[in-house]
C-alpha cells in the first residue's frame, strides 16, 4: 500500500463530498462523519506504525519522478500531528452533537469540519511548498465557512477581519514562494533543501526566511502578528473555537518548524535568533493577555499564544532536547487546548455567560466537571506527571544546553503565570457562593461531559505514558535536525 | 422584481445553447490545447447567469430544477474517485492512464482518465459558482 | 521587460494597500483582488519572462516559456476567485445584518457597546 500516507487526507475529503449530498438529514450526517473519522483515525494509526518501523514514507503523485511531481512526505512529526488532529476532531464532533445546535448542523457544519481536516492533514503531509499553500487555502476556506456559520452579528463582524488578514497573508505566501522559486528554481521541499545548502548563506535567502516567518507567523499567531487572533477566535461557538485553537495555529507552527529546520540552516545566527526573540515576546504578550481578562474564552485564547511561543522557543535552539521538547509540547498542546475549550464550553453552557465575575460555586453541583477541569489545568501548566511537564522540561533543558540561561528561566517562570491564569478560572467559577441560574438539563450535561472527560483522560495518559512515547518523539526530532534523512527518503531510487 | 425585456429574453433562448455547446467544446479542447474543465465550467455558469439576468431566479429554477450543491458534491466525488482508482492498482495517487478507443460516429480517439477528473472539475465549478450567485441574488 | 513588470506590480500593490486601508468594505475586497493580481504577475515575473513559444507539446520547439509559474498562477487564480466570491457573499450578509459597510462601525462586540 504505497498510498497509505494519503489516507488521512483523502478519507475526510471523500466523506465530506458524500455529506454534501444530504445536508438536511442530521442523524445521517452525524453517523457518516463519525464513520469517516474512525476510518481516517485507523489509517493514521497504521501509518504511525509504518513510519516507526520503516522510516520516512514518501509518495510522488501521478508517478512523476521527484522533484518534478508533487511529493507527499510522512515523517514521524507529520504522522504524529495527523493522528492527533484526527483525534481532536473526533472528540470535537462528538461534543458538537449536543452543543452546536441543529440549525448549524443542517448548514454544512460537518462537511466544513471534514474539509478543514483535509487541509490540515494535507499541510502536515505535503512535501511541496506550493502544495502547502494549496492545502493552507483549503483549510482557510473551510475555516471561513465555520467562523460565519450561524450568521450571528458578532461572527459576521469578526469573520471579515479574519478573512482579510488571511487573504493578505496568503498573498504574501505566494510572493515568498515566487522569490524562493526564482532563487532555487524548484518547489519540492527536499530539492529546495539541497539547492539552498549549495547556495550557502546569502542575503536573499535570509530575506526569504524572514518572509516565511511573517507568513506563518500570521497564521500561527506569534508576536506581533497575533493581533487578529483573540477577536476572531472568540466569535464562533465553542466547538469551532476548540478546533481553531487546537489545530489552525499549530499548522502555522508546524510550517515554521519545517521550513526553519529543512531550508534555512545556513544563517542560523540571524534567523533563529530572531525566531527566539519573537517567541519570548510572544510568551510575554500571551501572559499579559491571559491574566488581564475576566472572559474565560479570552484567557484560554491567550494561552494558545503562550504555547506557540514555548514551542517555537524549543525549535529555535536547534539541539536535540529542545527539538524533542518542541514536538512533545506541540502534540500536548493540541490535545490539552481541545480539552480545555470543551470544559469551558460546558461552564459557559451551564452559566450562560463567559464572564468569570458572573459565575461561582459550580463545584457543589458539578464536582466531576470541577475536578477534571483542575487536572487539565494542571496539565496545561506542566505539573508532573501530567502532559505539559515533559515537553517543557526538555525545552528548558535544550535552552540551558544552548546557554540561553535567562530565556530558559523565563520559560519556567511563565509556567507559573499559565498556572495562575488557569486556576483563576477554577477559583472564580467553582468556588464561592452559587451565582445565577443553571441553564442546562442533567442529561445534556452528561452528554457534554463524556467527550471532554475522555479527552482529559487521554491527555493524562499522554503525560503518564511519556516514556513509551520517547522513541517516537526522538524519531521526529532526528528528522528535523538532520535534513538529509528527509531528502534521502524523497529521492530514494532516483539519484 | 418583474422584468419584461422581450429582446434579451428572446435572444437568450438561442444564445444559451450556443454558449452551452461552446463550453462543451472548450471542455474537450482542453485535452491537448488550451481549455479544460475549469474554463468550460465557468463558461457554462456564465450561460446560466445570462438566463438569470434575462428571466429571474425563480423562473430559472423552474427551467433547470437542479440542486447545485448536489452538483458540486457529485463533481467532487467523480474527481476523487477517478484519482483514487490508482489506489487499487497500487501505483501513486493521480497516476494517469490513457488508451485509444474506437467510438461509433467519432472514430478513433484517445480517452484519458484525466478527462473523467476534469468532468468532476467542470461540475464543481458550475455548482459552486451558481450556488454563490443564488446566495447573493436570492434574497431581495 | 522585467523592470516594466516590477513597476506595474509595485503600482498594483500600492493601489491594493490604499484600498485595503480604506473604510468601505467593498473597497477592501477590491483591494484584495488587486493584491492577488499583483501577486500573480510577480509569480510570472519571478519565473523569468524568456521563451519564444508556448510550453505546449509540439515537435521542434526548444525555446519555450517556463510552464511552472503559469501552472502556479492558474492554481492561485482559482483560489483567489473562490476567496473573493466568498468574501463578497459575506460582505453582503454582513451589510444586511450590521446595516453598515463602514469598518469603523464594525468594531467591538455587543457586550462592550
Amino acid at each position: 500500500m504505497i498510498n497509505l500516507l494519503l489516507f488521512p487526507v483523502l478519507i475526510p475529503f471523500l466523506f465530506a463530498a458524500v455529506l454534501l449530498l444530504f445536508p438536511k438529514k442530521v442523524k445521517a450526517q452525524r453517523i457518516v462523519t463519525m464513520i469517516g473519522l474512525l476510518f481516517a483515525l485507523a489509517s493514521s494509526f497504521v501509518l504511525l506504525y509504518k513510519v516507526k518501523v520503516d522510516g520516512v514514507q514518501t509518495l510522488t503523485l501521478g508517478s512523476w519522478a521527484p522533484p518534478f511531481g508533487i511529493t507527499m512526505v510522512s515523517d514521524m512529526l507529520s504522522a504524529l500531528l495527523v493522528t492527533s488532529s484526527l483525534l481532536i476532531v473526533f472528540f470535537v464532533v462528538w461534543y458538537s452533537f449536543t452543543s452546536i445546535g441543529e440549525e448549524r448542523e443542517k448548514a454544512f457544519y460537518y462537511p466544513a469540519i471534514l474539509f478543514m481536516l483535509t487541509g490540515v492533514n494535507g499541510a502536515f503531509t505535503t512535501g511541496d511548498i506550493f502544495n502547502m499553500f494549496v492545502f493552507f487555502e483549503v483549510l482557510l476556506m473551510s475555516s471561513y465557512v465555520l467562523i460565519v456559520l450561524g450568521g450571528e452579528k458578532i461572527q459576521l463582524k469578526e469573520s471579515i477581519k479574519y478573512i482579510i488578514v488571511n487573504v493578505v497573508s496568503s498573498s504574501l505566501f505566494v510572493i515568498t514562494v515566487g522569490y524562493l522559486y526564482s532563487v532555487v528554481g524548484t518547489l519540492n521541499m527536499a530539492d529546495i533543501s539541497v539547492k539552498l545548502a549549495e547556495i550557502g548563506p546569502s542575503g536573499i535567502v535570509t530575506v526569504i526566511a524572514v518572509l516565511f516567518l511573517i507568513v506563518f507567523g500570521i497564521k500561527g499567531g506569534i508576536f506581533p502578528l497575533f493581533f487578529w487572533l483573540p477577536g476572531s477566535y472568540a466569535a464562533p461557538p465553542i466547538p469551532v473555537l476548540a478546533l481553531f485553537g487546537a489545530l489552525l495555529t499549530k499548522v502555522g507552527v508546524y510550517a515554521i518548524m519545517r521550513t526553519y529546520t529543512l531550508f534555512f540552516t545556513s544563517d542560523v545566527g540571524y534567523t533563529h535568533n530572531l525566531l527566539m526573540i519573537l517567541s519570548i515576546l510572544t510568551i510575554v504578550v500571551g501572559c499579559i493577555g491571559a491574566l488581564a481578562y475576566f472572559d474565560v474564552k479570552q484567557i484560554i485564547i491567550y494561552n494558545i499564544v503562550i504555547a506557540v511561543g514555548v514551542i517555537l522557543f524549543g525549535a529555535s535552539v536547534m539541539n536535540e532536547s529542545g527539538m524533542m521538547g518542541s514536538v512533545f509540547y506541540l502534540i500536548h498542546d493540541i490535545l490539552i487546548k481541545g480539552a480545555l475549550f470543551l470544559f469551558i464550553g460546558i461552564i459557559i453552557k451551564i452559566t450562560g455567560t463567559s464572564d468569570l465575575r458572573k459565575m461561582g460555586g459550580l463545584i457543589k453541583r458539578y464536582p466531576m466537571l470541577g475536578w477534571s477541569y483542575l487536572i487539565v489545568a494542571f496539565g496545561l501548566a506542566g505539573i508532573p506527571p501530567l502532559s505539559g511537564f515533559i515537553g517543557k522540561l526538555l525545552i528548558v533543558q535544550g535552552g540551558f544546553e544552548a546557554e540561553l540561561l535567562w530565556q530558559s528561566i523565563f520559560i519556567l517562570a511563565s509556567s507559573l503565570l499559565v498556572l495562575l491564569s488557569a486556576i483563576r478560572i477554577f477559583i472564580y467559577a467553582f468556588w464561592g457562593e452559587e451565582k445565577g441560574e443553571h441553564l442546562i438539563s442533567p442529561k445534556k450535561y452528561r452528554h457534554l461531559l463524556a467527550p471532554a472527560i475522555t479527552l482529559a483522560g487521554i491527555t493524562v495518559l499522554y503525560g503518564v505514558g511519556a516514556e513509551y512515547l520517547v522513541p517516537f518523539m526522538a524519531d521526529a526530532a532526528n528528522v528535523l535536525l538532520d535534513p538529509s534523512i528527509y531528502v534521502d527518503a524523497v529521492f530514494e531510487g532516483v539519484k | 422584481m418583474k422584468t419584461n425585456d422581450l429582446i434579451i429574453q428572446t435572444a437568450t433562448k438561442v444564445v444559451f445553447f450556443i454558449i452551452f455547446l461552446f463550453s462543451i467544446h472548450i471542455f474537450f479542447a482542453g485535452h491537448y490545447t488550451p481549455g479544460g474543465g475549469f474554463v468550460g465550467g465557468l463558461v457554462m455558469s456564465s450561460a446560466i447567469v445570462l438566463l438569470m439576468l434575462a428571466f429571474d431566479l425563480k423562473t430559472v429554477q423552474e427551467m433547470l430544477p437542479i440542486n447545485y450543491t448536489v452538483v458540486t458534491a457529485i463533481g467532487l466525488l467523480i474527481s476523487i474517485l477517478t484519482a483514487s482508482g490508482s489506489i487499487f492498482f497500487n501505483v501513486p495517487f493521480f497516476t494517469h492512464v490513457f488508451d485509444d478507443f474506437y467510438i461509433p460516429l467519432l472514430g478513433e480517439t484517445s480517452i484519458h482518465t484525466a478527462m473523467f477528473f476534469d468532468t468532476g472539475v467542470y461540475l464543481v465549478v458550475v455548482g459552486v459558482t451558481i450556488t454563490i450567485i443564488q446566495m447573493i441574488g436570492g434574497d431581495e | 521587460m522585467e523592470i516594466l513588470m516590477s513597476i506595474l506590480i509595485g503600482f498594483l500593490f500600492m493601489a491594493a494597500v490604499y484600498l485595503i486601508l480604506s473604510r468601505s468594505l467593498l473597497r477592501i475586497i477590491i483591494g484584495t483582488g488587486l493584491l492577488s493580481h499583483g501577486t500573480h504577475l510577480l509569480l510570472l515575473t519571478m519565473g523569468g519572462l524568456g521563451g519564444e513559444s508556448a510550453p505546449v507539446l509540439a515537435d521542434g520547439i526548444t525555446d519555450y516559456a517556463d510552464p511552472l509559474p503559469q501552472a502556479l498562477i492558474l492554481t492561485a487564480i482559482v483560489i483567489s476567485f473562490g476567496v473573493t466570491a466568498f468574501s463578497l457573499v459575506l460582505a453582503y450578509r454582513a451589510y444586511k445584518v450590521v446595516d453598515t459597510d463602514n469598518m469603523d462601525l464594525m468594531k467591538g462586540n455587543e457586550d462592550n457597546d
